[in-house]
């Protein structure tokens, strides 16, 4: 049997301390620990991409990371986007093209969208493919989202 | 999920010394972790058998990609991205690159690291082939020293490898290809993206004149290991390249290759998609 243990993280720039077992998956850590569980549970593999957050930046399967790998990270996670009601354009142009509808993989597809444009500030078709290519959506078809993060990169640009 | 998060303890040392010297300690009672693709699915599952672990992910020691004169040295923890990121590697290793590339979705690239990819001994893996098609080396450390043992005599059969329960893979060391070196790597999947392949073939070769100077042929997912087609590699040294050394050259790969019917493919289908892809890369050196 391990232990618990107290680990501090940074979760959308606000501190906490959780105890829990070094193994425990920050997908579990953030939804009933810190309390955000826009980070859903798809299929708990690293096949689906439901639970993708940003760990120092870079686009993880929280469902994959032990606490005990994310001590002193910095996590993102969806509910870091918006500013008060404000919605990040990636979020507006998810709504405003259609690029959600049951809503499970949808915060999934925002974290990749946010990881994709953060790095490439006009992408291809294909490189929209290869970025959310291991976040799956079993409603729109993929278009509808595809359409969405080219509308949430033209929204972004000019932005700083 | 149907993994019991209690029972497993993962333990963070400070440096690779300190990791080094629990691994002897008590030989057998921990087990590195790094990126924890593999190890977190297997978990999840409910069906990890190994209770303890060390961190070794954030070990700086297993990190950096060092380029020499006549090859580049990665440490064990790089991930896929890290190689992707960079810039010789991505220009010199196309095969390597392309395996990281094809290996999950970004956040598996993100995570999943080389030496882990190694050491979880999958022979459906996607980086040893690209590895071992570059000859790559393998730095071994344990607090009694550290030695190089050529990749090629790594694994030793399914699942099993040349690494003692108080080593570490510290670093993969690849020469780097000669000038007019011919790169080929192929996965056979279901999608692109974030499946475990069924087939994959990777060569690397060297042509004179014509005619077949040198020559690397390694599959995966076709036998209890990645394998070197050494048969198939010394037929065709020194061949040039028609239809007839072609077609006999596949059909003595087809005889060195074992594969087996499973969830993800039959042996039919990968003897036969083997055969295809050598053909494809030797339609290169022609």
């Amino acid at each position: 049997m391990a232990e618990k243990k107290s680990y501090t993280l940074a979760v959308n720039k606000k501190t906490f301390t959780v105890k829990d077992y070094p193994m425990a998956r920050l997908l579990d850590v953030l939804r009933e620990h810190v309390g955000l569980t826009g980070t859903k549970e798809g299929c708990g593999e690293g096949e689906c991409g439901a639970c993708s957050v940003l760990i120092d930046g870079r686009l993880v399967n929280s469902c994959l990371v032990p606490l005990a790998q994310v001590e002193h990270a910095e996590i993102r996670t969806i509910e870091g986007l918006a500013n008060g009601k404000t919605l990040h354009p990636i979020q507006d142009a998810f709504i405003g093209w259609g690029g959600a509808q049951c809503g499970i993989c949808t915060p999934g597809m925002v974290m990749a969208t946010v990881a994709l444009l953060e790095h490439k500030k006009s992408p291809t078709d294909d490189d929209i493919k290869t970025a959310l290519a291991g976040n799956i959506c079993r409603c729109t078809g993929y278009t509808k989202i595809i359409d969405a993060v080219h509308a949430a990169a033209d929204k972004m640009k000019g932005m700083p | 999920m149907r993994g019991n998060v209690p029972i497993y303890d993962l333990v963070s040392p400070k440096s690779l010394t300190e990791a080094l010297k629990m691994l002897s300690d008590k030989p057998g009672y921990y087990r590195p972790f790094a990126g924890g693709t593999d190890l977190m699915v297997v978990l999840e599952a409910g069906s990890l058998k190994h209770k303890n672990f060390i961190n070794i992910n954030s070990l700086k020691e297993l990190r950096g990609i060092h380029v020499a004169g006549s090859h580049i040295d990665i440490g064990a923890c790089e991930t896929y991205s890290d190689l992707q990121k960079h810039p010789v590697v991505a220009k010199e290793f196309p095969s390597l690159i392309q395996a990281g590339a094809e290996t999950g979705g970004l956040a598996i690239q993100n995570r999943g690291t080389l030496g882990g990819n190694i050491a979880n001994a999958s022979p459906a893996a996607d980086s040893p082939p690209a590895l071992l098609a570059y000859d790559a080396h393998l730095k071994i450390t344990s607090s009694k020293g550290e030695r190089w043992l050529p990749y090629s005599q790594f694994h030793t059969g399914y699942k099993t490898m040349n690494l003692a329960a108080d080593e570490i893979i510290a670093a993969i060391r690849v020469p780097r290809p000669a000038a007019g070196t011919v790169h080929f790597f192929q996965k056979a999947g279901t999608r692109k993206a974030q499946a475990i392949s069924k087939v994959v073939v990777a060569g690397t070769a060297m042509l004179k004149s014509g005619t077949i100077e040198q020559i690397r042929i390694v599959v995966g997912s076709v036998a209890a290991t990645t394998k070197q087609c050494l048969k198939t590699e010394a037929f065709l040294k020194g061949e040039k390249i028609d239809d007839k050394v072609i077609n006999d050259a596949t059909a003595m790969l087809q005889t060195e290759i074992s594969p087996l019917d499973d969830i993800r493919s039959t042996a039919e289908f990968r003897r036969a998609v083997t055969g295809n892809l050598l053909a494809k890369f030797l339609t290169m050196l022609r």
